[in-house]
């Protein structure tokens, strides 16, 4: 009895399921890069897009790589990243079409409160790093070849310093999302990069603080990406393109620019 | 059910395993409406015998020869006859289902089934326990349950393993007065048991077992007052028989 | 500690205050792995049976290999669902990736082996003790093996329930292959994934207490249900 009451549940279940997606196309998948999603920018203006559009938003988000094999897959119909020259190639292969830009804000480092490689109210960050690794200061990348992760590395060969050799040591590979390696450092009293909203928007911060910020090589800028429906043919490009001329539209902009945590701006509005 | 499977008749029966000889050279027959009690020492081959001749093991060589044609062995053979084990075996289901699960296994029809339960639990004693978890019965109710069971489908023979081996006194009337009545009403039966006494009670051909082969078989009369056999006549005696 | 505290008083004012997001994350969590653990009994608790009475070449070797896949990844099997339904995968024209059915296929994944494994173990102790009575009437093939799983009921529920602690406590598998997308694959334990990522310690660890409470009050209906009788039947 037992079993057979659990099984047609089950069939049930699984055939409502199948049909929900089968039937209704009235939404998009955009493959994110976390910060987007947990510092909660997504939360605020995605009900305004639905609103007026009707278009439901499904949001997956994981690092800027991540999202570009996915998209690279077609399993979504936009890509909302921020790794200029992975988007750039993105296109260049054919996978996507139409990158605009969205909006910027900037990376940042932090780092425990008594600072031991005294890199404190630097505004080089390239030099700020080469202190940390002078000093053998523990240092948390995110080692998941995520958009911050490929700002992190352009900026150690600015430095002219491979950290790869010291891997285990002093610079700790956590291979994980943004926000595991921000908990990652706090608990081990370690630096790292990351991008202002997410650290704004972060639960756990302690008594950590930004301690380099201003350098223009920080610049974070986001951009938007059509997956290409002429060669995954079941991409939303309607639904797509109505998103994308709304986010990098007056009232997506407007949306971007009035997203605020704790009275900070996070997102810069940068659409042409 | 007219045609009974009856007279059995096996020859020749031999049973090894890895190369011990546990059976040998063993005839025996069965016939409708016989008592049968097979007696005999410890580690004789009495249990193995029943199991060669109710099917659950095949002997190595040597034949076992029901009276039914081709065209209804396998499913009828296994309808005809049944078998108790020393210890009970019983379904987690209530006394009553497990009766009607072996009917069911019997080839009972959904007409017949209700009322052949029904008269099994009533034979039994336990129609006012029908709806108790079997094992929850005591081990004088659950062997009362396996017998009564075996013999609801009314098979042609019944073989019974050792069934009263732990039972108490009153138990052991009642499951006697159960194999009477049901070989009055024609199923012919082949009991195994360490009780003489049950053996003079119940017995109306005695085969007495030797070391894997049949020594001594015939009226049970005959073979208390009068055995032929050394092994047979010690072993009444009481002795230890190796 | 005061996060371990404040996760306490945050689980339980999401109970008592009816969070609407927490019931529809718990609702998605119960229905996905449940329905995962009814696909995986159908197919495990038969798989099982029938190798526990059947004998055959190469028998020793699945055996092995059923209880080596209770300790498949949920990664693992994320991943390579995720390879399947993927636009680009062999099933992707189903357009199943991102939805709570994808979710359902990697913890039926996961869970069967559990239950195929433990059913092996549970139904051939069994048929040991039931072999000769029920050769003795004859019972064989599909009537054994639905006799064998029907009386071993009481200890097949926990079999199912070990089957539902695993898919409702993993994370791994529903992450990749769901997306983790609010109002739709969003579930307790990625929920419990996503803000632990946010540093919302205290909230990750105050649904991470609904969680068990929900896995309680799960095995205290079914024992409820049917085990305290079980116990009494399977003297």
């Amino acid at each position: 009895m037992f079993r057979r009451w659990l099984h047609l549940v089950g069939l049930g279940l699984l055939v409502s399921c199948s049909a929900a997606t089968a039937a209704d196309r009235g939404f998009i998948i955009v493959q994110s890069t976390t910060s987007t999603q947990n510092s909660g920018l997504f939360d605020a203006i995605l009900p305004k897009f639905r609103e007026k559009t009707g278009i439901e938003v499904r949001v997956v988000a994981v690092g800027t790589g991540q999202a570009l094999k996915n998209g690279r897959n077609g399993d979504g119909d936009v890509l909302l990243v921020h790794a200029r020259a992975a988007e750039d190639r993105f296109v260049a292969d054919g996978f996507g079409i139409e990158r605009q830009d969205v909006m910027y804000n900037d990376f940042v480092i932090i780092g425990p409160p008594d600072d031991p490689a005294g890199i404190t109210g630097g505004r080089d960050a390239p030099a700020a790093l080469a202190g940390i690794a002078g000093a053998e200061a523990p240092f948390v990348s995110r080692g998941d070849n995520s958009g911050t992760h490929i700002k992190e590395r352009a900026l150690w060969r600015a430095a002219g310093i491979d950290p790869s050799g010291s891997s285990g040591a002093w610079y700790r590979e956590a291979g994980s999302g943004m926000g595991a390696t921000l908990n990652t450092a706090v608990g081990m009293g370690a630096y790292t990069l990351t991008d202002r909203a997410t650290w704004i928007g972060f639960g756990n911060r302690r008594d950590f603080k930004v301690l380099v910020e201003g350098d223009k090589r920080l610049f974070n800028p986001y951009g938007v990406i059509l997956v290409n429906p002429t060669r995954h043919p079941h991409v939303n490009a309607v639904g797509g393109r109505a998103f994308i001329s709304w986010l990098t539209g007056s009232e997506g902009q407007a949306a971007i620019a009035a997203y605020t945590v704790s009275d900070i701006q996070l997102f810069y509005p940068s659409s042409k | 059910m007219s045609d009974s499977i009856l007279p059995l008749a096996a020859r020749n029966l031999r049973y090894e395993v890895n190369g011990t000889v546990l059976i040998d050279d063993l005839s025996i027959s069965v016939v409708p409406g016989s008592f049968t009690v097979v007696l005999g020492p410890n580690g004789a081959g009495k249990s193995l015998l029943l199991r060669l001749l109710h099917g659950l093991i095949v002997p190595t060589s040597g034949k076992i020869d029901w009276s039914v044609g081709a065209e209804l062995r396998g499913r009828t053979l296994r309808q005809r006859q049944a078998m108790v084990f020393q210890r009970p075996v019983l379904l987690r289901r209530s006394v009553e289902a497990n009766v009607r699960y072996a009917l069911k296994w019997q080839g009972a029809g959904p007409g017949e089934l209700k009322e052949a339960a029904e008269s099994a639990l009533h034979r039994a004693g336990l129609a006012d326990r029908r709806r108790v978890p079997a094992r929850l019965l005591s081990v004088g109710e659950q062997q009362r349950l396996v017998v009564a069971r075996a013999l609801a489908g009314k098979p042609d023979v019944l073989f019974l393993d050792e069934p009263t081996a732990s039972l108490d006194p009153a138990s052991v009337q009642q499951i006697e007065s159960l194999l009477i009545e049901a070989n009055a009403a024609g199923t012919a039966i082949v009991l195994v048991t360490h009780d003489i006494g049950q053996a003079r009670r119940l017995g109306h051909e005695i085969a007495f077992v030797h070391r894997g082969r049949l020594v001594e078989s015939g009226g049970a009369e005959s073979f208390f007052s009068d055995p032929q056999s050394d092994a047979a006549r010690a072993y009444l005696k009481g002795e230890i028989v190796v | 500690m005061g996060d371990i505290q404040a996760a306490f008083s945050l689980a339980a004012n999401l109970i008592l205050s009816g969070d609407a997001d927490l019931f529809e994350i718990v609702g998605l969590s119960l229905s996905v792995s449940v329905t995962a653990v009814a696909i995986a009994c159908a197919i495990g608790m038969t798989l099982g049976a029938v190798v526990a009475v059947t004998r055959f070449p190469g028998r020793g070797a699945i055996i092995v290999l059923l209880n080596a896949l209770m300790g498949l990844p949920p990664v693992v099997v994320g991943l390579a669902v995720y390879l399947m339904l993927s636009r680009a995968g062999p099933l992707g024209v189903l357009g199943l990736l991102y939805t709570p059915t994808a979710m359902i296929i990697a913890q039926t994944i996961l869970v069967t082996p559990v239950v195929a494994a433990l059913t092996r173990q549970v139904v051939e102790d069994l048929h040991r003790e039931y072999d000769e009575a029920l050769k003795s009437l004859g019972v064989r093939g599909l009537g054994l093996v639905r006799t064998l799983l029907w009386d071993a009921r009481y200890s097949l529920i926990t079999v199912a329930l070990a089957g539902f602690g695993r898919a409702v406590a993993e994370v791994g598998a529903v992450i990749i292959v769901g997306g983790n997308i609010d109002h739709l694959t969003r579930m307790m334990t990625t929920a419990i994934a996503l803000e632990t990522s946010k540093g919302n310690l205290a909230l990750a660890l105050g649904l991470g207490i609904v969680l068990v409470g929900i896995s309680l009050v799960v095995n205290g209906a079914v024992s409820g249900l049917g085990g305290v009788a079980g116990r009494s039947r399977n003297v």
